[in-house]
């Protein structure tokens, strides 16, 4: 029973892992008052990168480095068209999306001759801890990101400043804060996270196949939202929906059937929810997705 | 020898088709108050701007202590101890007063902010100059009086020594301006030099030491409070003008076209805009309303027309309540409405001259065939129509709308909303920023819907455009009227006194 219990915690927390990467990525995003619904596609930016890594440079730690870079540039894109060009932040990021789904096939078949997936790598050595045996590294890194992020955005004057450009960018201009280097950097930092969390996908397969983050980056989002724009938050309500699957996994192969679309659908569900008011009130910051300096009119 | 403290010399802006600041030459001496007033549009904001960093002149020279500065940025002018508060707040509602207080020079202990040294240092502040300030609270949980004082104690807290506050208390009730002079009044003891900006003359002649007038972006003049009155800063303030020749009969009043009952109006912070407001208008007549911009002028054309809500009292049209009328049902109740500002509210730039004479009125018989189809050939044949009547260039139904003059934009709208033939029409600043021509053809319909026994609602700052055309004068004040009186009876000073609140109808009579 014990072990049955251990087991399904610690699915969670591997299923979660992604979630809370790119929801605290997001967290940053939005504070700084980009709107970043590109996660998806720099999450598979983010593991295909990690993937080409891993393969040429033999070493799945610098696999790892390369995810999150692949995740900043893309990122990056997303926030030159956001901050630069003043692009729509829900247009830009849906063709971030669509945009890594299909540069991501491209270097597939490039790279691996395969439409499908790529050669296998290497993967990380695992950590041994007494009681719960062997555990990913990036589950440590995981929990330690999710602290330093917390502190970050409510401790220091970084945090402070990179939300007030997210709540009211003009008050901030006038007391002399960068605007859009805060943005960027906001940006930046979302990019890495859910590189990051790409490459964790990647290494739990030992390989890229396409499409791999299959809708994570979305739940990843509704968990930002579910957990109020905060890291803390954003990290238990993606502790949850982990939960929620992971449950329904292990009830399924005890022969119980809960349709597998129910139990995603339930973090759209919760989302909705809390956007509507229904349970204590999620409000995004008052600034998110608008321009800076906002475009006068003629 | 002592210096001034802030010397402005020669300082010229110009924004595309408009001189902001002509020439402008300003001293202020050090610890004294010193009160910069016009009327809106009169350039103080931008002038404070340029001295502030925010807007730079294309010439003329920023002299602080003695010393030429160029004002880069906000950056360099805190760096000499000047600091703004704006006419628009800038706190972020969510975070506290410490944290909105602090931003951006954040007290550090290691790598994290501290916090409670920001606390204790704006306590300190807040002690010293009398602010009662809750640095813990939520900032958008305060009153705008708190608000405000946030904002100075973020000026003070960033070392400001000069401090430049554009219009405070425009958004203050009387007790939160008395609280702010009391404050004021600690700073300058305590050897702070203040800007104040404003267009109410009382507030001047109390709080102030010295004022310099602007108009029409020069500088009509300065004087030490003690050697003027409110008369003489009024006339500067709105000087005179040349009288448009009209030569207008008197038109007999027939029957009430629109009354108002004890009308009142809050703006979104819950200052009164409109309070308990009574008129009547009659048929054939043009009734002025004058008052110093931002008095209720608008709101109340606005709350007429149906765009803004009011929070009491009544309005009848023809002796039908209209209290609550969307704009689109006041058209068919026979209103129109000319806006203050033509290019947001009164036209679609994008659209041809032709679209927009169709405006809010695209289901006439002459615009549309039934409700599918539009009558474009209606819609061009009307247009002509009118582009000759009011003498539109270029007269091509087919323009678009931005590519013409302010002042043929302004006669379009005026065509529009004559042209509806509505029994009341509702003209806001009908002649702002057009050139003479324009103003007579403007003048010569209004009159002649006059003649016709149409009501006309006229808001201006343009005294001689009031004096010049209206039957009767309400004066506007704070929201609310407080006189009456007739082109016959008056003349632009005392309508100036009466506007800026210097003298009532009982001192006056
Ligand atoms: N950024 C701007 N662009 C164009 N015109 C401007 C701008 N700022 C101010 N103006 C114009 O300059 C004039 C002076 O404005 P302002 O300084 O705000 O006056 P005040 O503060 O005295 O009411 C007005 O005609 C205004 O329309
Ligand atoms: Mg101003």
């Amino acid at each position: 029973m014990t072990d049955f219990v251990l087991n399904i915690l610690l699915q969670t927390v591997r299923i979660s892992v992604p979630y809370i990467l790119a929801a605290v990525g997001g967290v940053f995003s939005e504070s700084s008052g980009v709107i970043n619904i590109g996660l998806e596609g720099i999450m598979l930016n983010g593991a295909f990168c990690s993937v080409v890594g891993t393969y040429y440079l033999g070493n799945p730690w610098l696999g790892l480095i390369a995810g999150v870079t692949g995740g900043i540039i893309t990122s990056v894109i997303h926030a030159v068209s956001c901050i630069r060009y003043k692009v729509n932040h829900i247009v830009s990021g849906v063709a971030i999306n669509i945009f890594a789904v299909g540069i991501t096939k491209f270097f597939l078949i490039l790279v691996f001759g395969s439409s499908s997936n790529s050669a296998r790598i290497i993967p990380l050595k695992l950590i041994t801890f007494p009681v719960i045996g062997g555990i990913s590294p990036v589950i440590v890194i995981t929990v330690f990101i999710v602290v330093l992020a917390h502190v970050i955005l409510f401790k220091t004057p970084f945090g402070l400043r990179l939300r007030a450009c997210g709540e009211n960018p003009a008050a901030a201009d006038s007391l002399g804060i960068n605007v859009w280097l805060m943005r960027y950097s906001g940006v930046a930092i979302s990019g890495a996270l859910a590189g990051l969390a790409g490459a964790w996908l990647a290494m739990q397969q030992s390989q890229f196949t396409s499409n791999m983050s299959s809708g994570r980056g979305f739940i990843a989002l509704a968990a930002m939202i579910f957990g109020k724009w905060t890291p803390l938050g954003a990290t238990g309500a993606a502790l949850i929906f982990g939960l929620a699957e992971s449950i329904q996994i292990h009830v399924q192969t005890m022969g119980v059937n809960i349709p597998s679309q129910f139990i995603q659908s339930i973090p759209y569900l919760l989302t909705i929810i809390v956007l509507s008011g229904l349970i204590g009130r999620s409000e995004p910051p008052a600034a998110v997705g608008k321009p800076y300096p906002e475009e006068l009119s003629l | 020898m002592a210096f001034l403290a802030v010397e402005l010399r020669n300082i010229t802006k110009t924004f595309p088709g408009v001189i902001a600041n002509n020439n402008i030459n300003l001293g202020v001496k050090d610890g004294e108050i010193h009160a910069i007033v016009g009327e809106n549009g009169a350039g103080k904001s931008t002038l404070m701007n340029i001295l502030y960093g925010l807007e730079h002149q294309d010439k003329g020279n920023i002299v602080i202590r003695g010393k030429k500065v160029r004002m880069e940025n906000p950056h360099v002018a805190i760096s000499h101890g000047i600091g703004m508060v704006h006419q628009h707040f800038m706190l972020v509602r969510r975070f506290t007063v410490a944290e909105n207080i602090v931003l951006g020079r954040e007290p550090r202990r290691g790598p994290f902010t501290d916090i409670r040294k920001g606390l204790e240092k704006i306590r300190e502040i807040s002690d010293r100059y009398g602010f009662g300030i809750p640095a813990g609270e939520i900032t958008g949980n305060l009153p705008v009086g708190m608000l405000q004082r946030a904002e100075i104690v973020k000026v003070l807290y960033r070392g400001a020594k000069i401090l430049i506050l554009d219009e405070p208390t425009a958004v203050l009730t009387p007790q939160e301006v008395k609280e702010l002079f009391l404050i004021l009044r600690n700073l300058k003891e305590q050897g702070h030099t203040v800007i104040f900006i404003t267009h109410k003359l009382k507030e001047v002649m109390e709080i102030a030491d010295r004022v310099t007038v602007m108009r029409k972006g020069a500088v009509a003049g300065v004087r030490q409070t003690g050697e003027t009155d409110e008369s003489e800063l009024s006339r500067m303030m709105i000087g005179r003008t040349v009288y448009l020749e009209t030569g207008r009969k008197k038109a007999e009043k027939k029957e009430t076209l629109l009354e108002l009952r004890g009308v009142s109006l809050e703006d979104e912070k819950g200052v009164k805009a409109l309070d308990n407001v009574s008129l009547e208008l009659s048929s054939g007549e043009i009734l002025g309303i004058a008052g110093v911009e931002g008095n209720g002028q608008n709101d109340l054309l606005e709350a007429v027309w149906g765009l803004k809500k009011t929070s009491s009292g009544k309005i009848y049209l023809m002796g039908r309540d209209i209290t609550r009328l969307e704009p689109a049902r006041a058209r068919r109740e026979g209103m129109s409405y000319i806006p203050a500002d033509r290019q947001r509210h009164g036209l679609v730039l994008e659209y041809s001259v032709a679209f927009n004479m169709a405006l809010g009125r695209q289901a006439d018989r002459s615009f549309s065939h039934g409700i599918w189809k539009m009558n474009f050939t209606g819609m061009r044949e009307k247009s002509r129509q009118m582009i000759s009547e009011y003498n539109i260039v270029p007269g091509n139904p087919g323009a678009p709308a931005y590519s013409l003059s302010g002042g043929n934009q302004q006669k379009i709208v005026v065509a529009r909303e004559i042209d509806r033939n509505p029994s009341v029409l509702l003209a806001a600043h009908p002649t702002r920023g057009v050139d003479i021509g324009v103003v007579e053809i403007i003048y010569k319909k209004l009159l002649e819907e006059r003649a016709k026994g149409k009501g006309i609602i006229l808001v201006s700052s343009e005294l001689s455009e009031i004096l010049a055309l209206s039957d009767r004068i309400l004066v506007m004040f704070s929201g609310r009227i407080t006189g009456e009186t007739s082109p016959d009876k008056t003349c632009e000073e005392e309508l100036g006194m009466m506007m800026t609140g210097s003298i009532s109808m009982q001192e006056r009579q």
